[in-house]
């Protein structure tokens, strides 16, 4: 299946689908050290979002976020592609300076993707593929 | 978004890595904001300096940087003195970290004076109708509303790419429509000194993101906007606002929709509620002593020793330039500290209660330092310095 989406963050790259209706705040919700989900409160809890095509709504909270997911990139922790319904700009400068590809504008059932399928987002294509 | 055929090129790569993500990041932004195309700017301001907040993950982005910046760059205030930190109680690690940051902004030819008040210390940095990238929310509001320049609030990675690009996205405060006032806030109340923080702290509370519009029976100097914007850009996140017959003027055809009215009993409910008492620190220079602020200070402590500790922040360059002000205030055994606050240093982690003079500090003392605060005008705030509170 192929999807129309809005490139980001420049790149293309494929991996397993981890999938939240929940938004993310990098700073706090992610250790830079391990690349999982420490917030007990969130619905990603106790995943490890390193290798995935991680898909959320959008990212919230500090600003330091954007660095987070730079340091969690160069210790190989990072997802491999970001797929958003609405990017702001914590995620979207993240995704840069990380050189990891961000799409958004995907359709909300994006969200319900079941948890492993391979995803490939082609974001200079602005696509979608699964 | 429309790129010129030299920006296009950047964003290909033709000008190296760090050029290219740089672009990304300015047209992502004016992307999702919608904006038409990108302006140069006349100057950037940084954040993200205090190792407090950016950590290393912060360290590692900008020292893997490489590059020049394109337009004049300053600084935020740093997480110490980078001086004197260790009268300051900082740690090694901390201050051997904080320095990398510094050096770190140096090496990409940004100027390392770090301040949240580079309009006290440079006139060139901006004008009337100039566009810029500044981030520091009371320097944002102080260029936008007193100085009629335009800016957003930018973040520390956004304003880094204005720097090396020379360019912002064109959108928000850089367009008049974005300008127009959204309340009226007629005070009716003769205000003074830290009065003027308490009213940024109450309204910026009220309108949040919008655009205030002040009519006042007392006039503010420039020292009084200046905390007026910073607490509101604190409270709230105001980044633009007006004064009848002192700012420079709104777009033409402004009719804010909604009207506060505001007497003394609430400006004084502020002080009543944040009481100074049983703090062990008193803090002035939130936003950075101007070199007036230095003089009323070291007024008030002549031939006088503090019994608390007392902490001046202000900008290295203004101290430099009035070191009889400085060695007037410290005669006292107060402490003139320069590139920091007790905002973003962890120097003020380790007090219970601090008194301020500051709407914008009563505003983040207790979230991001975890120290409860008081409110008081300057000279109260010195006399509970003198141990007479």
């Amino acid at each position: 299946m192929e999807i129309k989406c809005h490139k980001v963050a420049s790149g293309c790259a494929s991996g397993p689908a981890l999938a939240t209706k929940e938004t993310i705040s990098f700073l706090g919700n992610v250790n830079p050290q391990t690349g999982m989900v420490v917030d007990p409160a969130h619905e990603l809890y106790g995943q490890s979002i390193a290798g995935k095509v991680l898909i959320f709504p959008g990212g919230k909270g500090s600003t330091v976020g954007s660095y987070v997911i730079y340091q969690l990139k160069k210790r190989g922790l990072a997802p491999t592609a970001m797929i958003n319904l609405c990017s702001e700009p914590i995620v979207a400068v993240g995704a840069i300076i990380s050189g990891i590809p961000l799409v958004d504008r995907a359709p909300e059932a994006i969200l319900q993707l079941k948890r492993g399928i391979l995803v490939k987002v082609d974001a200079d294509q602005n696509l979608i593929r699964f | 978004m429309y790129l010129s055929r030299e920006e296009e090129a950047i964003c290909r790569g033709e000008h190296g890595e760090t050029l290219q993500r740089m672009m990304e990041i300015l047209v992502a932004l004016g992307d999702i904001y919608g904006a038409e195309r990108l302006v140069p700017v006349r100057s950037v301001q940084i954040a993200g300096v205090s190792f407090k907040n950016i950590g290393d993950a912060g360290l590692e982005w900008i020292s893997d940087l490489r590059g020049r910046v394109a337009v004049p760059s300053i600084l935020n205030p740093a997480g110490m003195d980078l001086c004197r930190w260790k009268e300051m109680g900082i740690s090694e690690d901390f201050a051997c970290q904080q320095k990398k940051v510094v050096e770190a902004y140096g090496r990409l030819g940004v100027t390392v004076d770090c301040t949240c008040t580079p309009y006290q210390i440079y006139d060139r940095l901006a004008g009337p109708g100039d566009h810029l990238a500044w981030s520091e929310s009371s320097a944002v509001s102080y260029a936008n509303s007193v100085i009629g320049a335009r800016t957003n609030r930018e973040g520390g990675p956004s304003a880094l790419a204005a720097a090396l690009i020379g360019k912002t996205p064109l959108y928000g405060y850089h367009l008049d429509e974005n300008r127009m006032p959204t309340h009226l806030v007629a005070v009716d109340a003769d205000l003074k000194g830290s009065d003027f923080g308490a009213l940024g702290f109450l309204v910026g509370g009220i309108v949040k993101d919008g655009v205030p519009i002040f009519r006042l029976r007392s006039l503010p100097d420039s020292d009084e906007l200046k905390a007026l914007g910073a607490a509101m850009a604190a409270s709230g996140s105001v980044a633009l606002y007006y004064v009848e017959n002192v700012t420079p003027t709104p777009p033409a055809g402004a009719r804010p929709s909604e009207r506060l009215d505001l007497d003394r009993k609430e400006i004084d409910e502020v002080y009543e509620k944040y009481p100074g008492i049983g703090a062990e620190i008193v803090a002035l220079g939130c936003p950075h002593c101007s070199r007036s602020e230095l003089e009323r200070i070291a007024s008030l402590l002549e031939d006088k020793k503090v019994q608390k500790e007392l902490w001046v922040c202000t900008a290295r360059k203004i101290a430099e330039k009035y070191p009889d002000l400085v060695a007037r205030i410290e005669k006292s055994g107060a402490k003139v500290l320069c590139d920091t606050c007790m905002v973003v240093s962890p120097a003020s982690e380790r007090y219970k209660k601090m008194m301020v003079n500051s709407g914008k500090a009563l505003a983040y003392i207790p979230g991001l330092c975890g120290v409860e605060a008081g409110f008081g005008s300057t000279e109260e705030c010195i006399d509970a310095a003198l141990g007479r509170i």
